[in-house]
């Protein structure tokens, strides 16, 4: 055709597009764009290691600077995960190592990253940027030492929330002394002490240096010198912060946040002393987001420091603010859009320490208009307030309510919070995250399957009487990608019956529900592009399972890639060995 | 009485209207090979079309028949009878009869991560071998709970950040302030030296900190050394005088031994 675009023309247009759906969809407008969209691609994103295989993602899309991939399922975060499970990305490592030389950009989640791992990253990508492991593990100092002495052009290296087997903190002196480009560094997660004198050479020869998050072993009387080379950042999560007061260490740490012009985010404040706290305020308003969910930090302090920043957008806390702190969040932080409250004390079996019930949620409910995202914990609800927060907050996209006895009903009623739950997604017609808690029959699904419609990932547990529930969601909720469950009674007949919808899944999750072995096998045969597999911690040997048998944990995802073959002994693939179906 | 009509609806599940009717949404199987397409209510809309599975699994569902744009939320139930709700008001009241006596801890549950566990253990973590932190006292926080008789929660204080029993006095009388109409702030330490004065205190209607132990002891507060204090106590409670009349005893004790 002579009159069409210059495939130059059209890669410029599609440089446009940011968003994977808005790139997929261009690729299947005809032949040319699929090309033109496999040789442009620069970022991919795997949202399940097991999707897809390595050599396929490197068939596909030649050119890739940027890749993120997500291992384990998010359940690993609390421990429902044996060890072993799988999320390994060196196979990843070793086929990009040959096919990317130039990738810049790692992003892993929920994988098993090991020592060899990053020496390979070290030596085999010669542009390489950035490093983000979040809540990955499987490798120690040692690796990041190998990061630190061989990426001369690393910008970012965040290890938040990782399990780092942390040998001593030498590795960071591995950085040398002409590595000037670090703009991020994140090391919050590390137990042991880094070289000081390291650190504090390293922030004064990087000029770009925007994000610095310390670890508790810094401690508060060396920061302020810290921050003095590094004016220009933005954010900041100071180590621990307490001392006994002495005034010129408060002094000097006062005048260095007030040099902090760009401070936009603050972090850490391990142990917090009171006496300290004072020290930030001049960089409060200007500040937009505040982590203050590892601080021991009470009331009237607590709530005083999060009033004074009038222009906060996210804030993550622990429930030491109380409903009086966040009926002050709501008057004060107009502007708040996430909120995460997390409990002090998950075990806490005393039932007259409530001083933070559903009355905060509901008051930042009402102060704070554009509320879009919250997380909390709680030890009571009621429907009353449930659809309150909905009538309040239509705007809400992210609602993750977890009332920490199970199957607690509304405190005030004794009823299931079916309706509460029920106005949440009636009301909120832009959800696309949900987790549930207390007291829930089967009405809450059937209000979730009607209205979620936007829903794309949903928490259940310990909730619903019987199959209809599962069936609920699984046929009402058009954009359901990823479903999990734990403690459930939701069985075979609605997992059979939607069989095909969990094809247009990411994956579905269940533990302790009812479905049997039999269910599992004929789900796998019927839908070769998923893999099942069924998790079975016990001694007994897994083929001798009777139909009937309950399995312990399920995880079904599709997969292009056939079932994987690095299952450890109690994970069992329902399926046959399958062909590469790529071929 | 429209509460209890109400009622019933709910718990038994009776005729149709508005209640929380579970029998109507209950799922039924037809048998395997049997009946041709399923009986599915119009406003239950299906992922895609197909109906692959209807040959071995033939669902009825007969879904309670509401407009969803009109979700009657007015229906749902309103508080019941006084009676229940005088059982949940009460601070007494013994555990709620949908929870379980005893608390076996449950894997997983509640979903937080476990380096936020770690972090709030740590803070009482007096072991330095702990390889999350390592600090540089031997615990830098002691938190421990204080209640007060009458109050409907506790609080919890780090007895680290006080110097003196004075200081802790104070710290309380501001906690529990709005409990106690002054009946707390204003007094002085409870004196061990003076036997009449202690015995006063303790026949009186003023409230007294109290402390148990690391032997589990119920103890007056301000009878050791305040760093002896930080070391052995485990929590607060403050009472009245009057009821800590039994511990005088122990301090009686105390303070003769000084004299």
């Amino acid at each position: 055709m002579a009159y069409s675009f210059p495939e130059e023309v059209l890669e410029h247009v599609f440089s446009f597009l940011h968003s994977d759906r808005d790139r997929n969809a261009v690729s299947l407008v005809c032949k040319s764009w699929y090309e033109i969209d496999r040789w442009s691609r620069r970022r991919v994103f795997i949202g399940n290691c097991y999707a897809i295989s390595p050599r396929a993602v490197i068939r596909r899309f030649p050119e890739v600077r940027s890749i993120k991939i997500k291992g384990k399922p998010h359940f690993a975060d609390f421990n429902l995960v044996p060890d072993g499970w799988g999320g390994y990305v060196f196979p990843w490592i070793t086929a990009m190592a040959s096919s990317y030389p130039w990738l810049e950009e790692i992003h892993l989640k929920r994988m098993v990253v090991t020592n060899a791992c990053l020496e390979l990253i070290a030596k085999s990508f010669k542009n390489f940027r950035v490093l983000v492991l979040s809540t990955c593990e499987g490798f120690s100092t040692d690796g990041l030492a190998s990061i630190a002495a061989n990426c001369r052009n690393l910008r970012e290296l965040d290890l938040r929330d990782s399990e780092v087997d942390d040998l001593s903190g030498h590795w960071l002196s591995h950085f040398p002394d002409s590595y000037t480009s670090l703009v991020s560094l994140n090391i919050s997660c590390l137990g042991s002490e880094v070289s000081f004198s390291a650190l504090e050479r390293l922030v004064s020869r990087c000029p770009n240096l925007r994000s610095l998050s310390l670890n508790r072993a810094v401690p508060i009387d060396r920061i302020a010198c810290l921050l003095r080379q590094a004016p220009q950042l933005v954010e900041l999560g100071t180590g621990a912060y307490n001392a006994e007061l002495r005034p010129d260490v408060f002094s000097s740490l006062s005048g260095a946040f007030s040099c902090l012009k760009e401070l936009r985010s603050l972090s850490g404040f391990w142990d917090a002393v009171p006496a300290y706290i004072p020290a930030v305020y001049s960089v409060c308003s200007g500040i937009t987001s505040l982590n203050l969910s590892y601080t021991t930090m009470q009331n009237p302090d607590l709530t005083k420091l999060v009033s004074q920043c009038p222009n906060l957008q996210q804030l993550w806390v622990l429930d030491y603010i109380e409903d009086c702190g966040l009926e002050a969040v709501a008057a004060s932080c107009k502007d708040l859009r996430e909120l995460r409250v997390f409990p002090s004390d998950p075990y806490e079996e005393d039932e007259f320490d409530i001083a933070l019930t559903e009355r905060g949620l509901v008051s930042v409910s009402e102060g704070c208009t554009n509320l879009q995202s919250v997380l909390y914990f709680c030890r009571q609800m009621s429907n009353a307030a449930l659809i309150s927060i909905a009538q309040n907050r239509p705007n809400l996209t992210r609602f993750r309510l977890c009332i920490i006895e199970p199957r607690s009903p509304d405190y005030l009623t004794l009823q299931p919070l079916d309706a509460g739950f029920g106005a949440i997604v009636e009301h909120c017609k832009g959800l696309r995250r949900l987790s549930l808690s207390g007291l829930l029959t089967d009405r809450v699904f059937e209000y979730i399957g009607t209205h979620a419609k936007k829903l794309e990932m949903l928490s259940v547990a310990f909730a619903g009487e019987s199959d209809l529930g599962l069936h609920l969601v699984l046929s009402g909720c058009e954009s359901l990608r990823k479903l999990e469950i734990r403690d459930c009674p939701f069985g075979d007949k609605a997992l059979l019956a939607n069989a095909e919808k969990l094809e247009t899944m990411r994956s579905l999750w269940m533990s302790s529900c009812s479905v049997s072995f039999g269910a599992c096998k004929l789900l796998c045969r019927r839908m070769p592009r998923l893999n099942v597999e069924v998790i079975d911690e016990t001694s007994e040997v897994a083929e001798s399972r009777p139909e009937s048998f309950t399995v312990q944990k399920l995880y079904i995802y599709r997969s292009v890639a056939g079932p994987r073959l690095d299952m450890p002994d109690y994970v069992l693939s329902m399926g046959e060995e399958s062909p590469d179906l790529i071929g | 009485m429209e509460v209890s009509r109400r009622t019933a609806n709910l718990l038994g599940g009776g005729g149709g209207g508005r209640g929380l009717n579970l029998k109507e949404t209950e799922l039924c199987l037809g048998l395997p090979g049997g009946g041709g397409g399923s009986e599915v209510a119009p406003e239950a809309p299906k992922a895609n079309g197909k109906r692959g599975y209807s040959e071995t699994v033939d669902l009825k569902l007969n879904l309670h028949t509401k407009e969803p744009a009109t979700l009657d939320l007015k229906d749902m139930p309103i508080k019941n009878g006084l009676k229940e709700k005088n059982l949940l008001a009460s601070a007494d009241s013994t555990k709620d009869p949908a929870k379980p006596p005893a608390k076996a801890q449950v894997v997983g549950w509640p979903p937080v991560r476990s380096y936020r566990k770690n972090m709030m253990s740590n803070k009482n973590n007096k072991d330095e071998g702990s390889t999350d932190q390592k600090t540089s006292t031997a615990s830098a926080v002691a938190f421990v709970k204080v209640s007060m008789d009458g109050a409907p929660y506790l609080r919890k204080v780090d007895l680290k950040m006080y110097n003196s029993y004075d200081q802790l006095s104070d710290a309380l009388g501001k906690m529990f302030s709005s409990f106690t109409m002054g009946n707390y702030g204003a007094q002085e330490m409870i004196d061990f030296m003076n036997e009449s004065k202690l015995m006063d205190l303790l026949n009186s209607s003023e409230y007294v900190p109290t402390y148990e132990d690391k032997d589990g002891d119920w103890m007056l507060v301000g009878d050791v050394p305040w760093e002896m204090f930080v070391e052995s106590c485990k929590r607060l409670r403050i009472m009245k005088g009057s009821e800590a009349i039994g511990l005088a005893p122990r301090a009686m004790e105390k303070c003769k031994s000084r004299s």
